[in-house]
């Protein structure tokens, strides 16, 4: 087997009496789409940031090619190349479409406040670099109508899009998609999935998807790593996990023995 | 772009041809509108973009100020130096106040500015202090002459002077916003989690954010020094801080020329208020700006801005 682009090995998150995460341990490979199951509350969210470094876990390690992340601040995980969105929406939302998306540039390109304010010909080249970057992501994802229009005034859906692509801008090698078919219809889910496929085909990139819509995870995913009170419960293809008891008890809210 | 563009051509001429037609005593006010104006755009930069509340503003203006003073007074420095070096010393005192206030938000950052614009006059008048502040008397200054023989008053020439300032300082800031770094200061206010895991290093950029935003207010206070000729620490008060907020409120948030409109209001509605009424000028200055408030919620600047939507879907 190849070596895996993320490793999360034993990792372990306390707050205060709560053990939100114990010991949980998996790879995701090259070019993987690894779907993230389990019930509110199993731990889901608090992996994606031990992930991006907003939570250090309490024990346990997590390797991106190789390396461990934990060193590292938050704000340097984006040029490390892991890109995420979050659940509930994290946009810029008095900031423009293509603002939002260029934003997710900033590590791409180079900058500092004083050839910005100079505008040295170094800030401009950054500047033209990052608009053709942002202008091919933004017809990647058809949000070139909307480009100008502030984000907070556009419809959930559409702001979850944005979100999305400002998550590609970052050019990451392993995305993070925080519950991206939420709130969403079903043609937008059906969409979603080939929208998904294609970014992981086209940037040969790995996707780690927390996802509740069962139908979207199952049909994307070549791994599955199914989470319950902070333990993966089953991990395996999307067939062998559907058919695994414990993960059927903990959607039931029994308990599996 | 090309409405903007105008108005700023004509903004400049009308800015350059005006001292001819004006008195002396106006043309002193219109160079303490264009001082004020750079002090609300530094602190523009810091609570318009970056969202990081000052109370402690005046600080930053008396640090400026006193520099310039102390300089030109004990070490006999040409006052045109002391401009970059006000905005070097309050630059530095800045960006150090800066990491303190990294771990404050909101009301809390704005409480512990506060702190700063309390101490920093009676500071100035601490005796061990007095022999560079001159204490509760303050400093006296010379008044520059026009340079190179040119036929300028001394007023007029200060106030080219302080254009110079005010025209570079917009330039370097109108730059700076719509930059990189300028989305970094947005996407910081906004959302600064997201900030981060889009790779803003968001301590440094406030951080620097508040040490530029305090070299722009030193740099008018340091004008300010050398056209007043005098600077004195009960000048600098709480008062002028909440003086530059009510400009930044007026001017619009997050909008550069609204800077020019904020100083105009903070200068001459007071006067105004007290044309109205003497004993009264207080409320009626009070009661012009709760009107304000009410009719443009977003300032001046969100009035050009709408003016300009609709422009444009025309």
């Amino acid at each position: 087997m190849t070596s895996p682009v993320a490793s999360i090995r034993d990792v372990a998150m306390r707050f205060g009496g709560i053990l939100a995460l114990d010991g949980v341990s998996f790879d995701i490979g090259p070019e993987q789409i690894v779907g993230l199951i389990g019930p509110n509350g199993a731990g889901k969210t608090t992996l994606f940031n031990c992930l991006s470094r907003l939570y250090t876990p309490t024990s346990g390690d997590i390797l991106l090619h190789g390396r461990s992340l934990l060193g590292r601040p938050a704000y340097s995980i984006a040029a490390l190349g892991i890109g995420r969105t979050f659940q509930n929406l994290a946009l810029f939302p008095k900031l423009s479409v293509a603002d939002n998306i260029k934003v997710g540039g900033h590590a791409e390109i180079a900058g500092d406040f004083i050839s910005d304010a100079l505008r040295l010909p170094r800030a401009r080249a950054g500047a033209r670099e990052l608009d053709r970057r942002v202008g091919a992501i933004v017809d990647e994802l058809e949000l070139g109508a909307l480009a100008q229009r502030l984000v907070g005034d556009l419809p959930f859906g559409t702001q979850k899009r944005v979100e999305l692509a400002r998550a590609l801008a970052t050019n990451p090698s392993l995305l993070l998609l925080d519950e991206p078919a939420a709130g969403l219809n079903h043609e937008e889910v059906d969409e979603l999935g080939g929208v998904i496929r294609r970014i992981r085909d086209g940037r040969r990139i790995s996707i780690l998807l927390v996802e509740h819509h069962m139908g979207l995870v199952m049909s994307l995913s070549d791994h599955v790593v199914a989470l319950n009170f902070g333990r993966k419960i089953a991990e395996g293809t999307p067939l062998k996990v559907q058919a695994d008891e414990a993960v059927a008890a903990a959607y039931l809210g029994g308990t599996a023995q | 772009m090309t409405i903007e563009r105008t108005t700023a051509l004509v903004f400049l001429i009308c800015a350059l041809a005006v001292p001819a037609m004006i008195s002396g005593f106006v043309t002193f006010q219109l160079t303490m509108l264009l001082i004020y104006a750079i002090a609300i755009m530094g602190l523009n930069l810091l609570t318009g973009f970056n969202g990081q509340f000052s109370l402690g503003h005046s600080a930053f203006y008396a640090i400026g100020a006193y520099t310039a003073a102390i300089l030109m007074d004990q070490f006999g420095i040409g006052y045109i130096w002391t401009l970059p070096a006000a905005g070097l010393v309050c630059f530095a005192v800045g960006f150090l106040f800066g990491f303190p206030a990294l771990r404050l938000e909101g009301t809390y950052l704005a409480l512990a500015t506060f702190g700063l614009a309390v101490a920093t006059p009676q500071i100035l008048k601490l005796t061990p202090l007095e022999h560079w502040t001159g204490g509760v008397q303050g400093v006296f200054v010379m008044k520059p002459n026009a340079p190179f023989g040119l036929p300028l008053t001394s007023d007029q020439w200060l106030y080219y002077l302080t254009l110079a300032a005010f025209v570079l300082l917009y330039v370097l800031a109108k730059n700076l916003v719509t930059s990189r770094t300028g989305r970094a200061l947005l996407a910081i206010r906004e959302n600064p989690i997201a900030a981060q895991s889009m790779g803003i290093n968001v301590s440094l950029y406030k951080t620097l954010t508040f040490g530029v935003s305090a070299a722009y207010t030193g740099i008018a206070g340091a004008l300010g020094a050398i056209v007043i000729q005098f600077v004195a620490p009960d000048s600098f008060g709480f008062m002028l801080s909440v003086t530059f907020l009510v400009g930044v409120v007026v001017g619009g948030i997050a909008w550069l020329p609204g800077a020019i409109i904020g100083a105009a209001f903070i200068l001459f509605v007071p006067n105004f208020a007290e044309d109205i009424s003497k004993g009264l000028s207080g409320a009626v200055y009070g009661i012009i700006m709760i009107l304000l408030i009410y009719v443009m919620p977003s300032g001046a600047g969100g009035i050009v801005s709408s003016a300009l939507r609709v422009l444009r879907s025309r």
